[in-house]
């Protein structure tokens, strides 16, 4: 009771805490404790990687470069991989970004496919595994996967899929996306080439009635020649793409790989 | 009940007198590695057809003083894997106990038919690495790890302390991977295609040069240097290398600092 008695004061002067203000401890300790030189534990690999889906394909590329700061860390890293069992999975994933992160991000994703196949007796859906992944992102999401993946496959009507992410997990289905260090570089040139954005049907009006060019799948040839010509431009443009072009192909007869060598200064 | 929340549960001022907060806080904070304190500079490695060689030098400085010069940074691991180590020493020699509690363990667990090969401990390495990181305690090594595969192939790949691996015919670490790789690779025109073209006195050769170049341009090495040559017949391993035939004609002519002005 006599403890209460102190209670009328607590009012006249500042708030009674019984211990400083929360806000100034650490204030002070940090100026008397030692200098910290904090650890970063992200660093950028470079590289660049793509996808484009057709009507009955999608296609997943990367350059195979591999660079800390100006050093070329090696010429022949992929950032290509296929998920699951080798025979009769149709799923391909490419990261770009971290190459530790991108790595262990695979490597989970890898064995959750092939546990889901000994667990119910059926491949993975595309739909399914990209799902997925974005929850393995969001995981993580206040110690992020520091990378850009790109999954690509076949869905259940046998179409073209692709799904695009960022590192924390946000994903959408796509027709085509470009993602890493020449991302910048390379997407207008998608959204031209393969959405035919400011394409226009020639004589069909002036200015604003001019009709655009209706959006139609690209045959297989085509799309391989807009990945190469992306990545044959980003090389040539950006420092940290190059030395070699992988590209993975997925089709109902199977997955196909592909390597192009890209120009090595 | 005062409406502070922060109060909550706590002995109060008015009664107690004021908290004495050095019973809740210690004196310092738990720490992680930081920085680095002791510390290995470059390591070298080439592959060539039948092996792969990799040299460091043996000395160890703290910051900038010369402080241990007979450290052996490449170590073994039965039957043909051989690692180098550049960055924190200690780090080092945590993750040589590791290897070779590793190492007891497989002898004595394992069929004798298998046994890991360089491919599998770079694996192991790399997922202690990346386990530290992402713990945010890493340990601060750069390391190299030679040896053969599963195919028997010569096998050559790096693992540092973000958890990063790469794989590449040459390869260097520190000040090594701006002076020594690219006269390293001058060997492999085509990179893994390459390889077969390259004989180990070639391959040997190309590395001694590249300790003698490190010797004279990086302010943290040393003359004394170990080499690890691997083949299939095992590994020759020798630990007290001098560095020969100097030539520092060059040095009068360098220009534009020390004592001369022009």
């Amino acid at each position: 009771m006599a403890s209460l008695m102190h209670y009328a004061s607590l009012h006249s002067e500042n708030p009674a805490y019984s211990f400083s203000e929360a806000s100034t401890i650490p204030h002070s300790e940090a100026s008397a404790g030692p200098r910290q030189h904090a650890f970063y534990p992200y660093t950028d690999n470079g590289g660049s990687t793509l996808g484009i889906t057709g009507e009955t394909f999608a296609i997943l590329a990367g350059d195979t470069r591999s660079t800390s700061g100006y050093n070329i860390n090696t010429r022949y890293e992929p950032k290509v991989f296929r998920i699951g069992d080798d025979d009769s999975s149709p799923i391909v994933l490419s990261v770009v970004g971290f190459a530790a992160d991108g790595k262990a991000l695979k490597e989970r994703l890898d064995t959750i496919v092939k546990m889901y196949k000994y667990q119910h007796g059926k491949p993975m859906s595309v739909k399914a595994c990209a799902q997925r992944l974005s929850t393995i992102l969001y995981q993580k999401r206040f110690f992020p996967y520091y990378v850009h993946a790109i999954l690509g496959g076949l869905d259940e009507e046998g179409k073209g899929a692709l799904y695009s992410y960022d590192p924390v997990g946000s994903y959408e289905r796509e027709q085509c996306r470009a993602a890493g260090a020449a991302a910048s570089l390379i997407m207008p040139f998608l959204d031209n080439q393969v959405n035919f954005k400011n394409q226009y049907v020639p004589g069909s009006g002036e200015g604003l009635s001019l009709k655009e060019k209706p959006r139609e799948p690209l045959p297989l040839d085509a799309v391989v020649g807009i990945v190469k010509d992306a990545f044959t431009s980003a090389t040539e443009r950006h420092i940290e793409v190059g030395d070699g072009l992988q590209m993975i192909l997925i089709t109902k007869d199977g997955i196909k790989e592909m390597f192009t060598p890209l120009k090595r200064d | 009940m005062n409406h502070y929340p922060q109060a909550w549960g706590r002995p109060r001022n008015d009664v107690y007198g004021p908290y004495d907060h050095s019973y809740t806080h210690s004196a310092m904070p738990k720490t992680h590695t930081q920085s680095p304190a002791v510390t290995g500079t470059s390591v070298l490695g080439v592959k060539f057809k039948d092996g792969v060689v990799i040299a460091a030098d043996n000395l160890a400085s703290y910051g900038s003083l010369a402080r241990f010069t007979d450290v052996k940074r490449i170590r073994t691991f039965a039957p043909n894997t051989v690692i180098g180590f550049g960055g924190d020493v200690s780090d080092m020699q945590y993750l040589d106990r590791l290897l070779q509690t590793l190492e007891i363990n497989e002898n004595y667990l394992s069929s004798s038919e298998h046994s890991l090969n360089a491919r599998n401990l770079h694996t192991y390495l790399s997922k202690v690495m990346y386990k530290r990181r992402s713990d945010f305690n890493p340990l601060w090594n750069m390391m190299l790890i030679a040896g053969f595969d599963e195919d028997e192939k010569p096998f050559l790949a790096s693992a540092d302390l973000l958890g990063t691996t790469f794989s590449s015919p040459t390869l260097a670490t520190g000040f090594g991977a701006h002076l020594a790789q690219p006269l390293l690779r001058r060997l492999m025109p085509n990179d893994e295609e390459s390889v077969k073209d390259v004989t180990k006195e070639q391959a040997v050769d190309a590395v001694r040069a590249c300790m003698k170049v490190l010797f004279y341009r990086d302010a943290r090495s040393m003359d004394k240097y170990s080499i690890a040559v691997i083949t299939k017949d095992g590994v020759d391993l020798k630990e007290d290398e001098k560095l020969e035939n100097q030539s520092w004609a060059f040095a009068d002519q360098i220009r534009g600092y020390g004592t001369q002005v022009n």
